[in-house]
C-alpha cells in the first residue's frame, strides 16, 4: 500500500516567550492527528536538526513553515529569511509574529533607554562600570559573542512575505485545530485558502463575547480594579475600557468570560491594520463624541482624559504593526 | 589536531547558532583542559523599561509574557505585588483561587519537566542511542497507557488554570485586591475531580522516580557524582514551621552547611540580593548581597546561591503534608543527608515537590470556603510602591513595582528564578566539562553530559528545553586560536 503523502512542516522561532510552543502541546492528544498529515521534519526544540541542513535544503523544499515570535536580532532576521526562501507556505503564529506583540512595546524606547534601565538602572543591579552586553568581547582572554538587538522590535511580515495568520497570545486550540484540515487538503490537492487569510473567523469579539450589551453611551471610564462589574454586562458598557470592538473574533473572548476586559492579542478586527485607530473611534462612539450628545468641548476633554496610557492599552499587542511604528521606521530608513 | 599550544574554543551552541537563547562557550587552557566556560542568553526584551508608563493594574497582564512556559509564577508574583502597591488585602476566597491555580501551575511545570525532559536521561539512559532519548523513548519503556496518563494530567493541570484565569497559558484573573471571578459550585467540584486524579499520579510518579533515580544503580551513582555537585548557599520560600511554602512565605537562606544563614521577608530582598552584570551575557547574574560577588566559584565565601526545587528543600525542613515528606525524607536518605549537593537530583526533588502540590491542591478544592462570592476588594489606599514573590517551579521569583499616586509605573524591577541559577549553571557546566575534557581529550557523551549538567536547572531561558520529544540538537565546535575547525562534535 501506498503511504500517505505527509506535509513537510517546520516549527520555527523568533523572539518568543514560546507561550505559542506550549499553545501547540496543548493540542494533547490531538497533536497525533498533526503528525498524521505532518511530518514535523524541523522544531527548533524538539528535533535533533541542525541549521546547517536547512541551508542545505531546495528552495520550497518545505511545505509548511509555523514562525512564532517577534523579529528582535539581527539572527532572527536571518532565521525568518531562509525558511521562507526553504518554504512553499509561510505561516505567522500568534500575536508576536503576526503584529509584534507584547515585546513590541519595546518600540516605545531605545536599546539604548533598555540597557540603562536593565544594566544600570534596576534597583538591585550593582554595575559602577555600567558594562552591559556587548556583541564582541573579550573575558579572561576568551574571545565571546553575542547576536546585536535591533533597534526596535518587528512582525515577521516586516522581513519576509506571509502567506497565513493565526493570532493570539497564544493562538487556541480551536484555531489550531483548524489548519489540521487545511494542511491535510493542501497535500492531497495542492488547494489552498486566499493568500493573507487568517486562521480565524472574520467578525468582531463582541459577536462572540457571552456578556451582555445594552447599546448605551457612558460617561465614566474606569480601571478594571475600581468597580465590581456586574456578572453577565458588557465591561464597555459598565466603564471598562475592552478592546473588544477593535478586536477579531475566535478565542472565546475568554478574558471577558472570567470578567477581565480583551486588551485585543487576536489583533484588529478584519480589514483594518490599525488596531488602536480603531478602538479611539469604538471609545469615541460609545462616550457619545459623535456629536450626537453635543458635548463641549471641556466635556470631550474631560471625558479623553480618562482614557490612561491609550498607547499602551490600544496597541497592547500591534505596535510594530501601527502607523506610528511605520512612520518611526521609514523616517529611521532616511 | 592542531598545535596544542593554541588556545582551544569548543562552542556549544543548543538548537545552533540561529535558534538557541542560549550557548555555551567553553575555553581550553596550553595544555588540553577546561580554563573557562560560559553559559550565554543571547537575548533582552527589556520589560523593565516598556512597562514604565503602564497602568499597575495591567501588570500581571503584562508579566506574563516574559515566559510562556512559566506565565503562572508570573501572573501570581505580579498579583502579590499589585496588592502590595495598593496595600491591599485580598479576601480568604481569592487568595484560596490563587493558590489552587497556582499549585495547578507547579504541577503542570514539574510533569512536564519531569517526564518529558529529564525523564529520558534517567528512564531511557543517559548513554542511550539519541533517536530513543526522548519522551517517546520513555512511552516505549513505560508502556502507551503510562504515556496517556501523562497527557492526561499534563492537561488537568492546565485545565485548572484555564478555569480559573481564563487561559492556561497567560491567564488574567489576578487585579490588585483580588481575583476577577468567584469560582463556581461546578468548577470547584471539576478542579477536586482531577486535584484527586493528580493525586494518584503524583503516588505513581513517586514510585517510578524510586525505581529509575534510587533503587537503579547506575543513576544512583551518576546523581552522586562529583561532576554533578557544588557547595553553594540555597534559597527558597518557608511558612513559620520552615515548611516549603510555593505560593507565600518567608525567605530562608542556608548556608553550604545547611545552617540558617538569614531569613527575610520578599519585600526586604534588596537588602539581601544584588546583581551583577558580565559584558558577554544579556541575562544578570543575582548574589548574596551580604556575601558579595567573588566571581564563579561556590563554597560559603561565595555569594553565589541556588533555588528550584532542590534547593528549596535544602532551605526548608520538610513539607507540611504527609506524603511529600516521607518522599523527602526518603530522598535525603539515599543522598546520604541534607542539605545535598547534587545537582542532578533536583529531579528527585521536583517529584517531591509534585507530591506535595497535588495533597495541598486536593486540600484547598475540597474546602467549600473557596466558593465564597467575595474574592474582589476595592483598593482605597494611594498606589505608591509594592513587593510580590512566588515559588517559581524553578525558584524564588520577585516583582517589585513603584507608581505615582495614580498608580502609572514609574519602575520595575524583575528578579527571575533563571536568573538567579545563572551563576550556578556557569559553574555546573564549567566543572562537567571540566571533567570530561582532559588534555585535549573531549570524551564520547560530552554533549549530553553537559546538557545534563544545565538542563537540572530546568532554565527557563524562553524555556529551550520543554518540548516534544524534549532533546535539543546541539552542536560542539572546536576552533584552534587561529580559528581554524578543529573538530565538530554532532547529536
Amino acid at each position: 500500500m501506498e503511504k500517505p503523502k505527509k506535509a513537510k512542516l517546520a516549527v520555527i522561532r523568533g523572539s518568543t516567550c514560546e507561550g505559542c510552543g506550549v499553545a501547540l502541546l496543548d493540542l494533547n492528544e490531538k497533536i497525533l492527528d498533526l503528525v498524521a498529515v505532518a511530518d514535523i521534519v524541523y522544531w527548533a526544540l524538539g528535533l535533533d536538526f541542525k541549521h546547517g541542513d536547512l541551508e542545505a535544503m531546495e528552495a520550497h523544499e518545505l511545505d509548511i513553515c509555523i514562525h512564532h515570535g517577534s523579529i528582535r536580532t539581527s539572527e532572527h532576521e536571518h532565521l525568518a529569511r531562509l525558511l521562507r526562501e526553504k518554504s512553499k507556505v509561510m505561516v505567522a503564529f500568534g500575536a508576536c509574529s503576526c503584529f509584534g506583540g507584547i515585546p513590541g512595546l519595546c518600540n516605545v524606547t531605545t536599546r539604548e533607554g533598555i540597557f540603562r534601565e536593565v544594566y544600570k538602572d534596576t534597583a538591585s543591579t550593582i554595575n559602577d562600570g555600567f558594562v552591559t552586553p556587548r556583541t564582541s568581547v573579550t573575558s579572561n582572554g576568551n574571545k565571546l559573542t553575542l547576536p546585536g538587538l535591533k533597534e526596535q522590535g518587528l512582525m515577521l511580515s516586516d522581513v519576509v512575505d506571509v502567506d497565513y495568520y493565526v493570532p493570539g497570545c497564544p493562538p487556541t486550540t480551536n484555531l489550531i485545530e483548524q489548519l489540521i484540515p487545511l494542511i491535510g487538503r493542501f497535500i492531497e490537492t495542492q488547494e489552498l485558502p486566499p493568500k493573507g487569510t487568517y486562521i480565524a473567523p472574520d467578525k468582531n469579539l463582541c459577536d462572540e463575547c457571552p456578556l451582555e450589551r445594552k447599546h448605551v453611551i457612558i460617561d465614566k471610564v474606569v480601571r478594571p480594579h475600581q468597580i465590581i462589574p456586574e456578572p453577565d454586562r458588557c465591561l464597555l458598557e459598565q466603564g471598562i475600557l475592552c478592546m473588544g470592538p477593535a478586536t477579531r473574533a475566535g478565542c472565546g473572548a475568554r478574558c471577558p468570560g472570567v470578567l477581565m476586559p480583551c486588551r485585543g492579542c487576536m489583533g484588529p478586527t478584519p480589514g483594518i491594520t490599525d488596531q488602536g485607530a480603531k478602538m479611539l473611534s469604538a471609545v469615541a462612539s460609545i462616550l457619545g463624541l459623535n456629536n450626537e450628545q453635543n458635548r463641549t468641548d471641556e466635556e470631550v476633554d474631560r471625558l479623553m482624559d480618562q482614557v490612561i496610557d491609550p498607547l499602551g492599552t490600544f496597541y497592547r499587542f500591534t505596535l510594530p504593526q501601527a502607523t506610528i511604528s511605520k512612520t518611526y521606521q521609514e523616517k529611521g530608513k532616511k | 589536531m592542531g598545535n596544542t599550544a593554541d588556545k582551544k574554543i569548543i562552542t556549544i551552541e543548543p538548537v545552533t547558532r540561529l535558534e538557541g537563547e542560549a550557548k555555551i562557550s567553553i575555553h581550553l587552557n596550553d595544555d588540553g583542559n577546561v580554563e573557562n566556560a560560559y553559559f550565554q542568553t543571547v537575548e533582552l526584551r527589556g520589560f523593565e523599561k516598556f512597562c514604565q508608563g503602564r497602568p499597575v493594574e495591567e501588570m500581571p497582564r503584562i508579566v506574563t509574557r516574559v515566559c510562556g512556559v512559566c506565565p503562572g509564577p508570573h501572573h501570581t508574583a505580579s498579583g502579590k505585588a499589585v496588592d502590595a502597591v495598593y496595600n491591599v488585602a485580598i479576601p480568604p476566597a481569592a487568595r484560596m483561587i490563587r493558590e489552587v491555580f497556582y499549585l495547578a501551575h507547579i504541577l503542570h511545570s514539574h510533569i512536564a519537566h519531569f517526564y518529558v525532559l529529564a525523564g529520558p536521561d534517567f528512564v531511557v539512559g543517559p548513554d542511550a542511542d539519541p533517536t530513543t532519548r526522548n519522551i517517546l523513548g520513555v512511552i516505549e519503556k513505560l508502556g502507551l497507557d503510562i504515556g496517556k496518563e501523562v497527557i492526561k494530567h499534563r492537561g488537568f493541570s492546565q485545565r485548572i488554570q484555564e478555569i480559573i484565569a481564563g487561559k492556561a497559558t497567560h491567564g488574567v484573573c489576578n487585579l490588585p485586591g483580588g481575583v476577577s471571578k468567584p469560582l463556581t459550585a461546578e468548577h470547584r467540584a471539576e478542579i477536586e475531580h482531577m486535584a484527586r486524579s493528580l493525586l494518584e499520579f503524583c503516588k505513581f510518579s513517586i514510585t517510578l522516580a524510586d525505581d529509575v533515580l534510587i533503587n537503579n544503580h547506575r543513576n544512583r551513582e551518576l546523581i552522586l557524582n562529583d561532576t554533578y555537585a557544588h557547595k553553594t548557599y540555597y534559597a527558597g520560600t518557608v511558612d513559620e514551621n520552615n515548611h516549603v511554602n510555593f505560593y507565600d512565605g518567608t525567605v530562608r537562606v542556608v548556608t553550604p552547611e545547611g545552617k540558617e544563614y538569614v531569613r527575610f521577608s520578599p519585600g526586604d530582598y534588596l537588602d539581601h540580593i544584588a546583581e551583577h552584570v558580565e559584558p558577554w551575557s544579556y541575562l544578570k547574574f543575582p548574589y548574596l548581597k551580604n556575601v558579595g560577588w567573588n566571581g564563579f566559584t561556590e563554597g560559603v565565601e561565595s555569594g553565589i546561591y541556588r533555588v528550584n526545587s532542590l534547593a528549596r528543600l535544602n532551605a526548608a525542613d520538610g513539607l507540611a503534608t504527609p506524603l511529600a515528606h516521607e518522599a523527602y525524607e526518603k530522598m535525603y536518605d539515599a543522598l546520604g543527608g541534607k542539605p545535598s549537593h547534587y545537582t542532578l537530583a533536583f529531579n528527585y526533588a521536583r517529584v517531591v515537590e509534585m507530591m506535595h502540590a497535588a495533597e495541598r491542591l486536593v486540600e484547598l478544592a475540597g474546602d467549600k470556603e473557596i466558593l465564597d462570592d467575595n474574592v474582589r476588594t476595592i483598593p482605597t489606599a494611594t498606589p505608591s510602591e509594592g513587593v510580590g514573590s512566588v515559588e517559581a517551579p524553578r525558584g524564588t521569583l520577585y516583582h517589585h513595582y513603584w507608581t505615582d499616586e495614580n498608580g502609572m509605573v514609574e519602575k520595575v524591577n524583575l528578579l527571575v528564578a533563571t536568573g538567579q541559577n545563572n551563576g550556578p549553571m556557569n559553574l555546573s557546566i564549567a566543572k562537567a566539562a571540566g571533567n570530561l575534557i582532559k588534555n585535549f581529550d573531549v570524551k564520547q557523551g560530552l554533549l549530553n553530559m553537559v546538557e545534563m549538567a544545565f538542563r537540572a536547572y530546568d532554565p527557563c531561558l524562553a524555556c529551550a528545553t520543554h518540548m516534544l520529544p524534549g532533546r535539543m540538537p546541539l552542536e560542539v565546535t572546536i576552533f584552534d586560536s587561529r580559528k581554524n575547525l578543529f573538530k565538530t562534535l554532532k547529536r
